[in-house]
């Protein structure tokens, strides 16, 4: 809740910053760093040692091999894994098909929360912002499988006639397990990230700025593109990173209510379980190389809005 | 905000539908822990408390939640102990790298689970290190940190250093300030992140799956394992019902608590 609010706008400032906006925030009072050092080492230790440190070995990992009489992981390099990974043309179509349910979740979670958003930040009384927006942020720690469980009950097609889940017995008609069902799942999951980043963005635009745009006879529509966008492009590009990240990295949604389905995630999972560790590994790079790039551009958005 | 009284009820209806949406999902999985039937199917067939008052018998599920608690209760104290005393380092004064290490606290829990569950498996791997309770409470621990921190550093940005300088004037040693003066203030947020790092513990799938052995199954694990075995998927439904039960109340009172400092 809050405490993914400020993760939201905590991202933001580290695009933000990271992307040349860098500004002086410095307090001026001298202290000694003594206790500074002693505070940050043990939890930047751990999070150097144990997570940035795995994600290296991570990444070297996918240069071993395996013995061809034991099947255990040797240290002698190859390239064979990535080359696996990343020339394999049904990969190349199982990840494109990985990053579009993740550009479709996000883009509904962003149609999703634009409106609610507006409507708790713009139009709601004062008093009751605040339970509102607890309201759709509590379902966030409810957990995963509680929820990707439930979708499942409103989805299943079932095999025939009184089997069928919520959707199929009573509207008559569901998508099954699959795709559709996948980022509907997904969309569902994560929406409550991009509903907190918005906002903390509609929060952060003063009301004046929309009654001065339409007392210079801007209609919402161009109100909305000339004032409201730029003023959340920051806050959507925060929100998105996590619909967009925890989408394309998983598995487990795919699993329960996708059918045959399958995304990156499986295919890593499945070299894991094989026992093919290098290759799962290579398999890895493609999520991290694509939330490098997305990363990247997001702090390029949130730079633009700094201009 | 001027608005025509027919946008303002469509966006009031579209704000409700969403919430209306948000909570179906989970009203229908508490629904159906009740159905006679053995089956996700719509309608449920009639009513029973049959699963509920059996579950604890299911062996496996007993030993999940005991496992779930006992590794969500180590997680949590680790990742509030690391997460406050990283507010405190980010939040006393400016040095180079400080955006990177707030970035690198987030990184956990933005970075798709698989990655981090793979990676630190083969870490665990390659040092000999048994994937067993203390791999998964080190795998949560790391993406618990973030909410830890990020409760405690929101409450020391809004108390005012005035305070902590009146303790140093009137002759407080560092230790008293912080235990008279600061840790009062900032008890209620350490506490709110404590549940919420809990919270994200108990309920975590994909880490848990890749950082965990043989041995060790947490409730999560259980429901993955047996959500496709009819026999047991009503105790599924049980025990995600369980979770909601639990965790909705659990997270109201972090939210509240949390905001305690705002006034």
């Amino acid at each position: 809740m809050r405490a993914v609010q400020r993760v939201g706008e905590r991202l933001e400032q580290a695009a933000r910053l990271g992307a040349g906006g860098r500004r002086a925030e410095g307090r001026g009072r001298p202290r000694s760093s003594a206790p500074l050092a002693g505070l940050l080492a043990p939890p930047l230790a751990w999070l150097l040692v144990v997570y940035v440190g795995s994600l290296a070995l991570l990444v070297v990992s996918a240069f071993f091999s395996l013995d061809d009489f034991t099947g255990k992981v040797t240290t002698n390099l190859t390239l064979g894994n990535l080359d696996e990974a990343f020339t394999e043309p049904d990969y190349w179509s199982l990840v494109a098909r990985s990053v579009g349910v993740a550009a479709a979740v996000t883009a509904i979670c962003l149609a999703l929360a634009l409106p609610s958003a507006f409507y708790i930040s713009k139009v709601a009384r004062r008093g009751a912002k605040r339970g509102l927006v607890v309201a759709m942020i509590l379902p966030l720690w409810t957990g995963y499988l509680v929820k990707a469980f439930g979708l499942r009950a409103i989805f299943d097609p079932g095999s025939g006639p009184g089997t069928g889940g919520l959707l199929s017995s009573g509207v008559g008609w569901s998508p099954g397990f699959g795709y559709a069902s996948v980022v509907a799942t997904l969309a569902y999951l994560w929406f409550p990230y991009m509903l907190l980043s918005v906002y903390t963005g509609f929060e952060r635009l003063p009301d004046s700025l929309l009654d001065a745009s339409s007392d210079l006879g801007a209609g919402s529509v161009r109100t909305f593109r000339s004032v409201v966008v730029p003023v959340l492009v920051p806050s959507i590009a925060a929100g998105s990173i996590f619909t967009f990240s925890l989408s394309l990295g998983d598995y487990i949604t795919v699993k329960i209510v996708g059918g045959t389905a399958q995304m990156i995630g499986n295919i890593i999972e499945r070299a894991l379980l094989a026992p093919n560790q290098p290759l799962a590994a290579a398999f890895t790079l493609w999520p991290i190389g694509l939330m490098v790039a997305y990363l990247w551009t997001m702090g390029r958005l949130g730079a633009f809005e700094n201009l | 905000m001027r608005l025509s009284s027919r946008a303002r009820t469509s966006l009031r209806l579209a704000t409700f539908g969403t919430i209306g949406l948000l909570y179906l999902p989970l009203a229908l999985v508490f629904v159906l822990s009740f159905n006679s039937a053995a089956s996700l199917a719509w309608p449920p067939r009639g009513f029973t408390t049959h699963w509920w008052s059996t579950f604890l018998d299911v062996e496996s599920a007993r030993a999940a939640l005991l496992s779930s608690a006992r590794i969500a209760g180590v997680a949590m104290l680790l990742a509030v102990v690391l997460g406050t005393m990283l507010s405190f380092a980010l939040q006393s004064r400016d040095f180079f790298g400080k955006s990177t290490v707030s970035l690198l606290a987030v990184l956990p829990i933005a970075l798709p689970g698989i990655v981090t569950g793979v990676a630190l498996r083969n870490t665990f791997v390659r040092f000999g290190w048994d994937l067993g309770f203390l791999s998964v409470v080190a795998g949560h621990a790391t993406f618990c940190i973030v909410v830890a921190h990020n409760n405690v550093v929101a409450r020391l940005r809004r108390i005012s250093p005035n305070l902590r300088e009146a303790s140093a004037d009137l002759g407080a040693t560092p230790r008293q300030t912080f235990l008279l003066v600061t840790w009062p203030l900032i008890r209620s947020a350490v506490l709110a992140g404590a549940i919420l790092a809990f919270a994200l513990s108990f309920d975590e799938v994909v880490v848990t799956t890749f950082t965990a052995g043989a041995g060790i199954s947490t409730l999560p694990q259980w429901i993955l394992n047996n959500f496709s075995r009819p026999n047991v998927l009503p105790y599924v439904t049980v025990v995600a019902s369980l979770m909601l039960v639990v965790s909705l109340p659990i997270a109201w009172l972090a939210q509240r608590l949390s905001e305690g400092g705002n006034d």
